[in-house]
């Protein structure tokens, strides 16, 4: 195996996900299955190649710099749970 | 032992453009929470985030300024992280393949020049407003400023002192306001620094754990929290104890730094290449034409003022500091040249004025026509140089001409020979006792009898005159 358990714990951490232990043990595998093909990347010698920075070769648009209407406060908060005045309420942060 | 202090530099500057970095909205300071957001910057899904040329070429202006190599090919990336400060649960920033690398900054210290690396200027989007309450477990949540370009300049570990921090962040800002992409308003956070700070025993290579120190938002509190926790690590080391990697928080009010103790996980910002985004190409041509556009920088300047205006490098150093400082005294110096004077007036009655370099000479009522009028009339001995400088504060308060000041005071320098004859005699006479002492050899009564001479003239007579008509009037006695 090339992920511990551990691993896919501390990513499930990261990523805000709940896993059961069933759920552990299919995503370790699957994740293991996901590196061992990037393992057969790393075999591929890049030494002369320029790092690549998108796989097409289209790159972004830019807009001008112009102001255009914002949504309205209501509008904006408006998918909010918790809202006090303009504000969008959250639990404390910090401690 | 020897301790030296190993210290690198993050700073965020936010970029001036009139709308966000990846949307349309108002960058504007100040409206009601919440009133400058839309669906991108709101991090709704199914939007994409379009980039501000503007923001780029800003971007490109300042790393051309800052020796940097740029980058024809680089793109964004997202720093993942639970804070909601910005709703999308990442901040669209550059990892890989940054716009620019490889740059360098000249500064000077009272130990003398030297050059600071950068590692990397890039782009990224700012951060929302948190407001935490006071009595309740909530904080409140502003995202006008969620998505407001900025730039990151990440300095290399090659400061030494907080004195050379200091430095490096006062022409780090120079550079930033002379090209117009900032404004370098540290109180409102429009440029930000956060340090990376360890220490070593002198003469060792490797480096020692850091922490990273936060909030300090004046010159004066980086140098301070600086110094605050340069000498807390050396202690500890000293004490044989281990220093913790932490995040620390500069306390303005008590002058220390203390652990900031989060929420937040360790971090981990796995970041990877945004696919909302395709990679941005900066072509030569544009990079050509921006760097053809760049003005006079700072370090420039200050060389170009000693050397076509014979000042001091002290005084050319103050005036370059800001491009509109540097800009009054141009042309003061166009309308009366006689440069040295004019810095002089500058440095010290205006500047003690405007309270130092932090407030703009944009505020100044004395426009450079004025100054350049009322030092002509110094002088041509109109008025002594004493006048001079209460018609000045006049003018400052009033914003009056200093013609107009002078005559209603009736404050013209007496400089008639017949009148300043006839009030010396006049003081001589009262004074006997003293002519008679001067004229055993006591010249130093001389100042008394200048003294004197002001005192009837309320300060108006022209003291070279005086000087030459008492040391005659003397003679003859």
């Amino acid at each position: 195996m090339k992920i511990t358990t551990e691993q896919v714990e501390y990513v499930a951490l990261l990523g805000r996900l709940a896993l059961t232990s069933e759920e552990k043990k299919k995503y370790s595998a699957q994740l293991d299955d996901i590196l061992k093909y990037m393992d057969m990347l790393a075999e591929v010698p890049t030494d002369d190649v320029e790092p690549m920075a998108g796989p097409v070769k289209l790159f972004t648009p830019l807009r001008e710099d112009k102001v255009e209407p914002s949504l309205s406060v209501e509008d904006a908060l408006r998918n909010a749970p918790a809202v006090a005045g303009s504000s969008f309420r959250v639990p404390k942060v910090i401690e | 032992m020897d301790y030296e202090a190993v210290i690198g530099l993050e700073i965020h500057a936010q970029l001036l453009t009139d709308s966000k970095a990846f949307c349309s909205c108002t960058t504007r300071f100040g409206a009601e929470p919440n009133s400058n957001t839309c669906p991108i910057c709101l991090g709704m899904p199914g939007v994409l985030p379009v980039l501000n040329r503007k923001a780029l070429e800003f971007t490109v202006k300042m790393a051309l300024a800052c020796n940097c190599r740029i980058n024809e090919f680089n793109r964004f990336a997202r720093k993942n992280y639970y804070y909601p400060d910005l709703p999308k649960n990442y901040q669209i920033s550059q990892y890989e393949l940054p716009i620019s690398e490889n740059g360098f900054v000249e500064i000077e210290t009272s130990q003398g020049k030297r050059r600071i690396g950068l590692t990397r200027i890039h782009m990224e989007e700012d951060a929302g407003k948190l407001i935490h309450d006071e009595t309740k477990p909530v904080s409140y949540v502003d995202l006008n400023r969620t998505g407001v370009p900025l730039i990151e300049i990440v300095s290399e570990p090659d400061i030494r002192s907080p004195e050379e921090a200091g430095a490096f962040l006062r022409e780090l800002r120079a550079v930033l306001v002379y090209l117009g992409i900032c404004d370098g308003n540290m109180e409102e956070g429009s440029f930000r620094c956060d340090a990376n700070v360890s220490v070593r025993p002198k003469g060792e290579q490797a480096l020692g754990i850091k922490t990273e120190l936060k909030n300090m938002n004046s010159f004066r509190f980086v140098e301070r929290g600086l110094q605050f926790e340069i000498d807390r690590q050396i202690e500890l080391l000293k004490a044989g104890e281990r220093i913790v990697q932490e995040t620390r928080l500069f306390d303005s009010a008590t002058g220390t730094t203390a652990s900031m103790r989060s929420k937040e996980y360790a971090h981990d910002y796995r970041y990877f290449p945004d696919p909302d985004l395709l990679p941005i190409r900066v072509e030569p041509a544009l990079v050509e034409r921006l760097r053809s556009e760049l003005p006079e920088l700072p370090t420039e300047k200050k060389l170009r003022f000693v050397n076509e205006f014979g000042i001091p490098a002290y005084d050319a150093g103050v005036l370059t500091a800001s491009r509109e400082l540097a800009l009054y005294f141009e042309e003061t110096v166009k309308l009366f040249p006689k440069p040295k004077m004019v810095s002089n007036w500058i440095m010290t009655e205006l500047m003690r004025r405007l309270k130092g370099e932090e407030h703009g000479i944009d505020s100044c009522p004395i426009s450079a026509e004025q100054l350049a009028a009322l030092l002509r009339l110094v002088d041509e001995g109109s008025i002594s140089g004493k006048i001079a400088k209460t018609v000045f504060d006049e003018m400052f308060d009033t914003g009056k001409d200093s013609s107009a000041i002078i005559e209603e005071k009736g404050l013209v320098q007496i400089s008639d020979q017949g009148e300043l004859v006839e009030i010396a005699r006049k003081v001589l006479e009262d004074n006997p006792s003293e002519v008679e002492k001067y004229l055993e050899g006591k010249t130093k009564l001389m100042g008394f009898f200048v003294g004197q001479v002001m005192k009837v003239t309320q300060g108006k007579a022209n003291p070279a005159m005086v000087n030459q008509i008492l040391m005659e009037e003397l003679k003859k006695r």
